[in-house]
């Protein structure tokens, strides 16, 4: 008896431990460390991808750097960790890595049961299809009997499911685990249809040989909110996440950009600007972080829309329209709460 | 003709050239090439075969590659086979991955010390074998040195490891350690004692019995829940010990083969010789063992090698990471034959020399025993 009340107090105590070491204070363990563990995905054009030097870039990159920017005052001080569609979620909860900007889909389930905090939403997306042009297909109700190409690990493989099932109509699933896996079954013709985020696919399609020989279905079939997400339990952290991205929003709104940060840091007479930029009040001290916070955030990496045109605009090879990523004033979704 | 003629005495007949056809190339390729109609046939599908693909493959990777260019479009526009100038382009970084490029010199030195260090433990007759093996023994620690910086070198992280020195790291410090780790485990489980030989056993079967991905998964994650807060533990380490503890699993079956093909009587001769344990392991047992196991060893270490891959999963970015990261480059756009067909040779040559030295090492020990 006395050995077992011992063993399980034993194992108590080191879920204890455990748990901790993920609640921890992550801003402070960072800031320790003085380097940002960054979540990726292991290679999504215009999303992250490492260049000739080997350093990372993409739309989620930048925002990582965002975030290094605005804790540790240096947009250098990243490590990018990538990770699948599968092991995105252990690496986080693990400690492993400290946040997650992964075009990772906002679901109840995620939030709830495997104990993450979603902050907010970087790129409003849905699953769309994609199918070579000779098979003829207009529309995704004719894809009866299709072989399918999915990452395993990701909404898409259930909002599949959902689909065809409400449709009635049967399919087979190609189980895959990587974007450039998925990307050379389709092309070597294992699959049909390739299928994921509508921006996956545009990204995807973009480093085909002949792009123009692909189609993409008009059925959105999902909605796929893609945001930063953190460990449940830390709420400063998410905060802070939180922020950066409103950050890069609300400097689209009040038209603050890479290059004219410096000068309007230097104050202006609007106070909304004033209050971002750290030289009105101080919001940075209430996060954590220094009073010029933003500005180190948007000289960096610029505002969103400076993000989103670098790339994956229409003047990139993905050229996806901003659409539902356009500021509420503009008719999209993008809409960030007040810096007061 | 006039020597046609002539009589010999019995014996003396001078030697004859063989009559036309049954002598060099024609008889070479009638014996191995038309020897019979079925070979025949097949000699002349394998002719038409190399027709169709030796040509356009020797286009695509010479005649029409483009070796320069700044990016897809224009390798497109300057021929229309392999775009070398991808791999050109990214070379440093799947070689190097993120190490620092004004240290890179160090990745190199190490890697020539490699191959010097290697060169007395794999060959037996060269000069200086003695110092040289010392110098071997030294080795991983002026590596370490090396690659991880410190005393008077500027310190570099093993997160910055990556591409092919990631590979080569892994893959080098697993066979090095595996081995004696795994003859330990082969003996351990042979051994008349019970504590030593059960614990050989659950080992070797849990190791054998897990998959390499899981075991890595488990390093890179699951050990953060176990150990105190705060503690850091280097995660290129983790991934050594679990690639050791993997492959020594294998490599203690591969032996305990060889030691169970030791005729008993060996054994017996050396306990009548008074031989101690070790001693007769050492010089009896062992040696014999080992040489019979030597293909399933390099076997096992080439798979390690090719293992080595893995480590996308948890997040380590090796040759093969580097190259499907930089395949989301759209300056780039979907040149991955180029990536793969590179990083293939890169395998193919270190896991074809090792198996080449193989087959030397079992010739050059096989001397006396020829059958
Ligand atoms: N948004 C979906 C899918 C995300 C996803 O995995 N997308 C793929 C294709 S768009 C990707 O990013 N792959 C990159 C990789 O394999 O690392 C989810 O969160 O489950």
């Amino acid at each position: 008896m006395k050995k077992t009340a011992f063993i399980s107090a034993a194992a108590a105590a080191v879920m204890a431990f455990g748990a901790t070491a993920a609640s921890a204070a992550t801003l402070d363990d960072v800031k320790a460390r003085g380097e940002l563990r960054c979540v990726v995905s292991t290679g999504l054009a215009g999303f992250a991808y490492t260049d000739s030097a080997g350093v990372y870039q993409g739309f989620d990159a930048d925002f990582c750097r965002a975030t290094a920017a605005a804790v540790l005052g240096d947009a250098s001080k990243v490590k990018f960790v990538p990770a699948t569609g599968k092991t995105r979620f252990t690496i986080l909860n693990s400690g492993e890595g400290d946040v997650l900007w992964r075009n990772t889909t906002w679901t109840f389930v995620r939030d709830v049961d495997v104990k993450l905090t979603f902050v907010g939403v970087n790129y409003y997306d849905g699953q769309g299809f994609m199918v070579p042009k000779s098979l003829g297909v207009k529309s995704a109700k004719d894809l009866d009997g299709a072989t399918v190409c999915i990452q395993t690990g990701t909404t898409t493989e259930l909002n599949l499911a959902d689909f065809f099932r409400t449709n009635k109509i049967k399919y087979e699933p190609v189980p895959i685990e990587t974007n450039d896996e998925s990307r050379t079954n389709y092309l070597a013709g294992r699959c049909d249809v390739y299928t994921t985020d509508a921006s996956g696919l545009a990204a995807t399609r973009s480093t085909f040989p002949n792009p123009k020989d692909h189609v993409i279905l008009p059925e959105i079939i999902s909605k796929e909110p893609l945001g930063p997400a953190v460990r449940q339990g830390d709420d400063a952290w998410g905060d802070t996440i939180r922020w950066v991205l409103n950050a890069t929003l609300a400097a689209e709104e009040l038209g603050i950009t890479q290059a004219n940060v410096a000068e309007l840091a230097k104050g202006t007479n609007n106070p909304e600007i004033n209050r971002m930029l750290g030289t009105e009040g101080d919001l940075g001290a209430m996060l954590g972080l220094q009073k010029d916070w933003v500005v180190k955030v948007i000289s960096a990496v610029g505002n969103y829309s400076e993000i989103f045109e670098r790339h994956i605009g229409p003047s990139t090879p993905i050229a996806l329209e901003r659409g539902l990523n356009a500021l509420w004033t503009q008719g999209g979704l993008q809409y960030t709460p007040p810096f007061r | 003709m006039s020597e046609v003629a002539q009589h010999y005495p019995p014996g003396q007949h001078p030697d004859m050239p063989p009559p036309a056809g049954q002598r060099g190339v024609l008889l070479w390729l009638r014996t191995n090439l038309f020897s019979s109609w079925i070979n025949t046939l097949m000699t002349i599908v394998a002719v038409y075969l190399l027709y169709k693909i030796v040509p356009p493959l020797l286009d695509w990777a010479v005649l029409d590659a483009v070796m320069n260019a700044a990016n897809r479009d224009e390798c497109r526009q300057l021929g229309s086979g392999a775009c070398w100038a991808f791999i050109n382009d990214r070379f440093s970084i799947l070689v190097y991955g993120f190490y620092p490029a004004a240290e890179r010199w160090r990745v190199d030195m190490s890697f020539i010390l490699l191959c010097l260090a290697l060169v007395p433990v794999l060959f037996d007759h060269v000069p200086f074998r003695k110092p040289g093996l010392i110098f071997s023994c030294v080795y991983p620690l002026i590596a370490g040195w090396l690659l991880l910086g410190g005393f008077g070198l500027q310190p570099v992280g093993t997160d910055e490891f990556g591409g092919m020195m990631l590979n080569t790291v892994v893959g080098v410090t697993g066979i090095a350690f595996s081995l004696p780790l795994g003859i330990l485990l082969a003996l351990g489980r042979q051994s008349h004692l019970p504590i030593v030989k059960s614990c050989s056993v659950c080992f070797i079967e849990f190791i054998r019995g897990v998959p390499l991905i899981t075991l890595l998964f488990v390093a890179s994650t699951m050990l953060n829940y176990f150990l105190p807060p705060g503690t850091t533990f280097d995660l290129l380490l983790r991934v050594l010990i679990m690639v050791t503890l993997f492959s020594s699993g294998y490599i203690a079956e591969v032996v305990r083969g060889g030691l169970q093909a030791i005729p008993k009587g060996q054994y017996e001769a050396a306990d009548s010789m008074g031989l101690k344990y070790w001693q007769s392991m050492r010089l009896i047992v062992l040696p014999q063992a080992l040489k019979i196991s030597i293909p399933g060893i390099v076997n096992t270490f080439i798979g390690l090698f090719k293992d080595t891959t893995l480590v996308l999963i948890i997040g380590l970015l090796d040759v093969l990471g580097i190259g499907k990261s930089s395949l989301a480059d759209a300056q780039w756009n979907g040149l991955s034959n180029e990536i793969y067909v590179s990083i293939a040779l890169f395998f193919f040559i270190f896991c074809f020399g090792m198996s080449r030295y193989s087959i030397y090492l079992e010739k050059k020990l096989d001397k006396g025993y020829k059958r």
